[in-house]
């Protein structure tokens, strides 16, 4: 630092701190809006396919696995298909749900 | 036509044993997929121990790195968490940083593409899912179980409802392995698959070239991703264990 040049008063540091916080979250901020990305399109696509899919194919694998266990072939396979269709698309609800709140939420923030 | 079998572009995802060996009849062989898992382990411990070296105040450029990727974890775990999670923080820290040096490492060409086997993905989700469950009960007891019973739900409902839930809540690891699997698998295979046309067209590959070049970026960024969206279902599935909803 120069002579004579008075060093920055308290007041004036905070606010330079205060700023540079400021950007730093809003540059947090647009990170996540890249990040969130994975929501369009094909990222959503294919979460919720795999969602679905999985969620299906343990229903029915616990079903069968029941089956051999009890044998009721092939009567608990057809009902743990059902419930597997229901968990999957519950699942997917759920997934969709908290898009959207996060959609919301970046919206917030970058309105 | 081994030639061209050798060019398909799945044969990329071949494991092959690099140094036989086998244990009491099982086959525990050190293989191409096992060697590259050493590499990205190898990569993490160097990038982190190497880049913190100096410790400077004012950190360069790799320390820089080093702290930024703690930081995200860090606090990744803090806002999906909260501080009960802090603890777990070691455990989600390696999980991420595993998943994305191997992702990233498998861009390199001629490298192998640990994650896009669903052994290796289904065991790193089998372990989330294991943890998280061990960590529930530990926590809440028997209480731990209300998960599978959402509040203010008729009793009437609760013998079709629970099974629903206990096969949702199973499905986690199924999911949570094959979408790392797949988007790493499908990756790969569509850069071959461009790198097989380029070959083949002569002058006009530079079209596909072109289509190679975004693709890799893509891939990139895909990598990145999926390693970060494994990371923060783990923590999504911790903070269910831990604070119940």
């Amino acid at each position: 630092m120069a002579k004579g040049e008075t060093p920055p008063s308290l007041d004036e540091l905070d606010r330079r701190l205060a700023q540079a916080r400021e950007q730093r979250a809003a540059r947090a901020g647009s990170t996540r809006a890249g990040l969130a990305s994975e929501r369009r399109g094909y990222g959503i696509a294919v979460r919720l396919a795999i969602e679905l899919a999985s969620t299906l194919a343990v229903g029915v694998f616990i079903g069968w696995l029941l089956d051999e266990w009890l044998g009721t072939r092939p009567w608990l396979l057809v009902v743990f298909f059902f419930l597997g269709a229901a968990a999957g698309a519950l699942n997917v609800y759920r997934v969709t749900q908290s898009m959207m709140r996060d959609a919301d939420k970046d919206d917030e923030a970058a309105g | 036509m081994a030639a061209e079998e050798h060019h398909s572009p799945l044969s990329q995802f071949e494991v092959h044993t690099l140094v036989p060996i086998e244990i009491g009849g099982v086959d525990a062989s050190f293989t191409n997929a096992a060697l590259f898992m050493v590499i990205a382990v190898t990569a993490v411990s160097l990038f982190l121990s190497l880049g913190m070296q100096r410790r400077a105040l004012v950190p360069g450029r790799w320390q820089s790195m080093a702290e930024l990727s703690y930081e995200f974890i860090a606090n990744l775990v803090r806002d999906n968490v909260g501080s009960e999670g802090r603890r777990f923080f070691p455990f989600v820290f390696a999980l991420f940083m595993f998943i994305l040096f191997a992702n990233m490492i498998a861009l390199v060409p001629y490298t192998f593409t640990v994650t896009s086997h669903i052994v290796v993905t289904f065991a790193l989700a089998t372990v989330v899912f294991v943890m998280v469950t061990v960590v529930g009960l530990v926590k809440h007891g028997l209480h731990f179980f209300s998960l599978f019973l959402p509040k203010g739900v008729p009793i009437a409902l609760a013998p079709l409802l629970i099974p629903i839930e206990i096969i949702s809540y199973l499905a986690r690891p199924v999911s949570l392995a094959l979408r790392l699997f797949a988007n790493l698998t499908a990756g790969h295979t569509m850069l071959k698959v461009f790198g097989g046309f380029v070959v083949l067209l002569g002058f006009a590959g530079v079209a596909p070239l072109a289509v190679i070049v975004v693709l890799f970026g893509l891939e990139t960024l895909i990598a990145f991703l999926q390693a970060y969206v494994f990371t923060i279902l783990t923590c999504i599935y911790l903070n269910d264990a831990i604070h119940l909803h």
